[in-house]
Parts: C-alpha cells; sequence; structure tokens
C-alpha cells in the first residue's frame, strides 16, 4: 500500500490509465483540427469528437446532437444559468431558482444575474440537506425562468430529487438546469425520465482529464435556446466558439464509457467500503456525526463532524490521508462551509467535519488503515482537547460564556 | 497549508499536554477563544511563592497553528517571573513559528491566554488574602 491515500474524490479523480492510452494518438499523430473539414487530419480528429460526444451522451440518455463541450463543469454551469436567462429576457422572464447549498460557480452566476436585474430565490434545505418540493413549487411565480438544482452535493454528497423536480419544473413550464458534476457517472441518470433540460457534466470528476466538461442542452420535445458566453468562429453550433481540445475530448468520452460499463459493479463496491469505513468510525468513536441524509446520498462521500477535535488539527494528524475539510481553519476566509450551515449545523461543529471521498482505486486495505489512523489521531486529539475534557467533566459547553474574538 | 519545521514539531510533539487542579492555590488557569470561532485554549500556569512560573500545562481546540502556539508558550513561560511571562509579545511567537498571515490570530490568542491565565492567579490570591489569611503566601493560604 502506498501512502499517502487518496480520499478526495470529490476534488478531483485522478485519470483512469485506459483513459491515457485513448487520448495518446491525439496529441502528435492525429493532432488535426475537428473543425478543418479540408483533409484527413481533420476528419480523424473530428471522428474522435464524435465518438466521445456519443460516448458522453450514452450515459444520461441524450441524443449526442445534445451535448456541447466546454472548459468543464464551471463553464457548464456559467452558460447554462446566464446563457437561459439572457436568452428569455425579452419575454420577461427574469426569475431563477436555486438552492443555497449550490456549487459556488452557481451561487456566483446567480449573484452576477441579480446585480445585472435578475431577481433569484435560494431555497433553503432541510437539516438532511434536501430541498423541499413545496417550497420549489411555492417558490415559481409567473417569470420563472430556470429552476437549477445540483443532482449529488460537492461537499456532503446528498442526492436531490431529481425526477420530482423535473416533474414541478415540466408541470410549470420552467426549464430545470442541473450540475451534475458530482453524479454523472456514478449514478443511473435518464434526462428524459427525470425532465432535465439541461446539465452540466465534468470529466475530471469522473477519471477523466481535466480541463474539459460538457453541457447538455435539449433539443425535443422542448428546444432550450441560450445565449452563448464566448463568440467567435461558431464552433459547437455556435453556443460555444473556439477550437475543440480533441485529446482532452477523446479521453473523457473513453472515461464516460469506462463510467457506464462499471457503474453498477462500482457503485456496490463503493458502497461496501463506504458502510464498512462509516460503521468501524461512527461505532468506535463516540460524537462523531454524518453531515447530510444518510439514505439519499452517494456513498462515496462521507462528511464527518469530530465534535471537540478542530477539522485542520484532524487533517494535519492524519497526514497520511488526503482528504478535505468543512474547517474554516483550511481555507483563506476563515468562515465554516456555508453548505454545513445551511443544514443548521452548529459553526462549532462544522469546524470540525471533514469529507472522506471514496473513488475506483480505493482499496479495502486503504480503508482499513485510514480506520487505525483516524481512531488514534482522535483519540491524541481529544486528550489535547479543553473542550472534551469539560464536557467529559460534566459541563455543558453552551452554559459557557465565550469571548468572541 | 505549508507549515514551518518548528511548527510541525511543536504540532506532532506537543509539550506539556494536560491538566492541574485548577482549585489548587498557586495555580492560574488561562481558558481563551469560543468553540464557535474554531479555537478554545486552556493554559494553566504553576505559580510558586516567589513569583516564578515553575510548570505549565495547556489544552487546545483548534488548528495546527493553536495547538503549537500553546505548546511553544508553555515552554516559554517555564523559569520566568509573572512580570517576564506578560512581556511575551504574539509576534514573538508568530515569528518563531513562521505563522502564515491567516494564522497571526492563533498567536494573539496565546498571548491572551498567559495573560488570562495570570489575571486568574491574582484574582484568586486577592481573594484568599481577602479572606483573612495572614500573608500572600500561597502555600500557606492553601492550609
Amino acid at each position: 500500500m502506498k501512502l499517502p491515500i487518496y480520499l478526495d474524490y470529490q476534488s478531483t479523480t485522478p485519470m483512469d490509465p485506459k483513459v491515457l492510452d485513448a487520448m495518446m494518438p491525439y496529441f502528435v499523430e492525429k493532432h488535426g483540427n475537428p473543425h478543418s473539414r479540408s483533409h484527413s487530419f481533420g476528419w480523424d480528429a473530428e471522428e474522435g469528437v464524435e465518438i466521445a460526444r456519443k460516448q458522453i451522451a450514452d450515459v444520461i440518455r441524450a441524443n449526442p446532437k445534445e451535448i456541447i463541450f466546454t472548459s468543464g463543469a464551471t463553464e457548464s454551469n456559467n452558460l447554462a444559468i446566464k446563457g437561459v436567462a439572457h436568452f428569455y429576457k425579452s419575454e420577461g422572464k427574469n426569475h431563477i431558482i436555486t438552492v443555497s447549498t449550490e456549487h459556488k460557480c452557481v451561487l456566483d452566476t446567480c449573484r452576477h444575474l441579480n446585480q445585472d436585474g435578475f431577481e433569484i430565490t435560494y431555497l433553503p434545505v432541510d437539516e438532511k440537506g434536501i430541498i423541499n418540493l413545496e417550497e420549489l413549487e411555492r417558490a415559481i411565480k409567473k417569470n420563472t425562468v430556470l429552476v437549477s438544482v445540483m443532482m449529488v452535493n460537492n461537499e456532503i454528497g446528498v442526492i436531490q430529487p431529481m425526477k420530482e423536480i423535473g416533474d414541478i419544473c415540466k408541470k410549470h413550464n420552467i426549464f430545470f438546469h442541473t450540475d451534475a458534476a458530482q453524479g454523472y457517472g456514478k449514478i443511473p441518470i435518464d434526462v428524459n425520465e427525470m425532465n432535465i433540460d439541461l446539465m452540466s457534466i465534468s470529466s475530471h470528476k469522473i477519471y477523466g482529464p481535466k480541463g474539459v466538461g460538457a453541457l447538455f442542452i435539449r433539443r425535443k420535445p422542448n428546444r432550450v435556446r441560450i445565449e452563448p458566453l464566448i463568440n467567435g468562429g461558431g464552433q459547437e453550433r455556435g453556443l460555444r466558439s473556439g477550437t475543440l481540445p480533441t485529446p482532452l475530448i477523446v479521453g473523457f468520452g473513453k472515461a464516460a464509457e469506462i463510467c457506464k460499463d462499471v457503474m453498477e459493479i462500482e457503485y456496490a463496491r463503493i458502497k461496501k467500503l463506504s458502510d464498512l469505513f462509516y460503521k468501524e468510525i461512527v461505532e468506535s468513536i463516540p460524537d462523531v456525526y454524518l453531515n447530510g441524509h444518510k439514505e439519499k446520498r452517494w456513498p462515496g462521500n462521507l462528511n464527518l463532524s469530530f465534535a471537540y477535535i478542530e477539522g485542520e488539527s484532524l487533517i494535519l494528524a492524519i497526514k497520511d490521508l488526503a482528504v478535505s475539510s468543512g474547517s474554516a481553519c483550511t481555507s483563506a476566509s476563515l468562515e465554516p462551509s456555508y453548505v454545513l450551515r445551511a443544514l443548521g449545523v452548529d459553526v462549532e461543529l462544522a469546524h470540525t467535519s471533514i469529507r472522506f471521498g471514496f473513488g475506483r482505486f480505493t482499496t479495502e486495505e486503504e480503508v482499513d488503515y485510514a480506520i487505525k489512523v483516524i481512531k488514534k489521531s482522535i483519540d491524541k486529539l481529544r486528550a489535547m482537547s479543553p473542550l472534551w475534557e469539560m464536557v467529559q467533566d460534566g459541563i455543558d459547553l453552551k452554559s459557557i460564556k465565550w469571548a468572541d474574538h | 497549508m505549508a507549515y514551518s519545521k518548528e511548527l510541525l514539531d511543536h504540532y506532532e510533539k506537543p509539550r506539556n499536554v494536560g491538566s492541574f487542579d485548577k482549585n489548587e492555590v498557586g495555580i492560574g488557569t488561562g481558558l481563551v477563544g469560543a468553540p464557535a470561532c474554531g479555537d478554545v485554549m486552556k493554559l494553566q500556569l504553576k505559580i510558586n511563592k516567589q513569583g516564578i512560573i515553575e510548570d505549565a500545562k495547556f489544552k487546545t481546540f483548534g488548528c495546527g497553528s493553536a495547538i503549537a502556539s500553546s505548546s511553544l508558550v508553555t515552554e516559554w513561560v517555564k523559569g520566568k517571573t509573572i512580570d517576564e511571562a506578560r512581556q511575551i509579545k504574539n509576534m514573538d511567537i508568530a515569528k518563531h513559528l513562521s505563522l502564515p498571515p491567516v494564522k497571526i490570530h492563533c498567536s494573539v490568542l496565546a498571548e491572551d491566554a498567559i495573560k488570562s491565565a495570570i489575571a486568574d492567579y491574582k484574582t484568586k490570591l486577592a481573594k484568599i488574602n481577602e479572606d483573612g489569611t495572614e500573608n500572600s503566601d500561597p502555600a500557606k493560604a492553601a492550609g
């Protein structure tokens, strides 16, 4: 077993070696511009791109024509939300509904639209991280054009009720966009069954190369129109100009194909590892809490709060494990995670949270090792924690008047 | 975050972790910070009748910088008089551990902890004197 152990699969994933193999010919040998129509270099590159487009569409039962390539999910989210907002603005539709726990790139995009005069509703989530469907329906107004709700949350792994949201959007004739960066290729998705109109996808979250992503834009039965962000040579049917990065796209396609092939087996395997980890940690360590819904989640993401231990100090202690923290102290802002705060997690507990991510290359041996390291570190840090000591002495921490600093 | 060798050394091998009985005479306890802010330091000083800090212990809830800062001050205060200990400045701690700018507040907290522990010691001492003990000798006052 090699150290450190990578347990940060929500942040990014290593490329599958089969993906790299698929990409290699497109760097030197088949180097053509896929938009070149006058020679075989261009034709070869175009063929690679179109195969990939189909591989990516197949995972979500979409038509390849409904896929356009971007630089990643951040661009896809920008393009979907700003693109729809600007296109339908002239029809008087200027209201967008999203959720307080969305990825920063969705929230920031909405913030910018708000500054440009659009109206944004941020739906709250319950203490498990899930939106309330009745609340969603109540938020819909005459001028609502788009509902944007992420599929799988990047910080806590909870899955929003896609099909139910899709049904509501269809009923009210509103477009439904989802940021599926963390869900695509990992859980079954059917854009037709779920009534999804736009979907953002990222390559590097599915063992593909970094720097490429896609946006699914529905064509049938109701075509979604968007205004492009990038203007130029009119590639991607005018929606995203710029020469396509053929090697990245070929790798992305291969990664999507592998995900589709192994989805069922991988889901079961990761669920088993995640269950083992959860059971061992929660049952043997007191005062550990899972953030987010216990069942409605992608099992490859476990966000745990270890009460009375600050997140960054735990990360330092388990330095052989590469993980992320919801703690403020690992970020420049010194504010604990807004996602955990949206769930109503106490600031105190938000400071103690760590995200463990399991993926395709995580082994049972690694999980066993991680459990051992975590248990040992918790013992050490709690022995050092004045809060733990006070709680053991029967002191209610809430009864103490802390001096804020 | 890339931490200095000194900081990691204190984090990995923290000195003087533990607690004294806070009711014991001669023990000054400082508890500073807040759980909501992500760091709480408890620093305890054992002060003899000459006003010299004989021993120090800490417990800290906080990031690596907070733990290392508290560990460092327990080493620094030992053997110092109360007045000397009060001279320890947060910037000296920050400099010694090469704290990154966003972690300077950890050293401020450690400085506060020293002052708070000394203040607690003095309050206790004053109370003992008020209670009618003949002199300020904490050892005798205890009886």
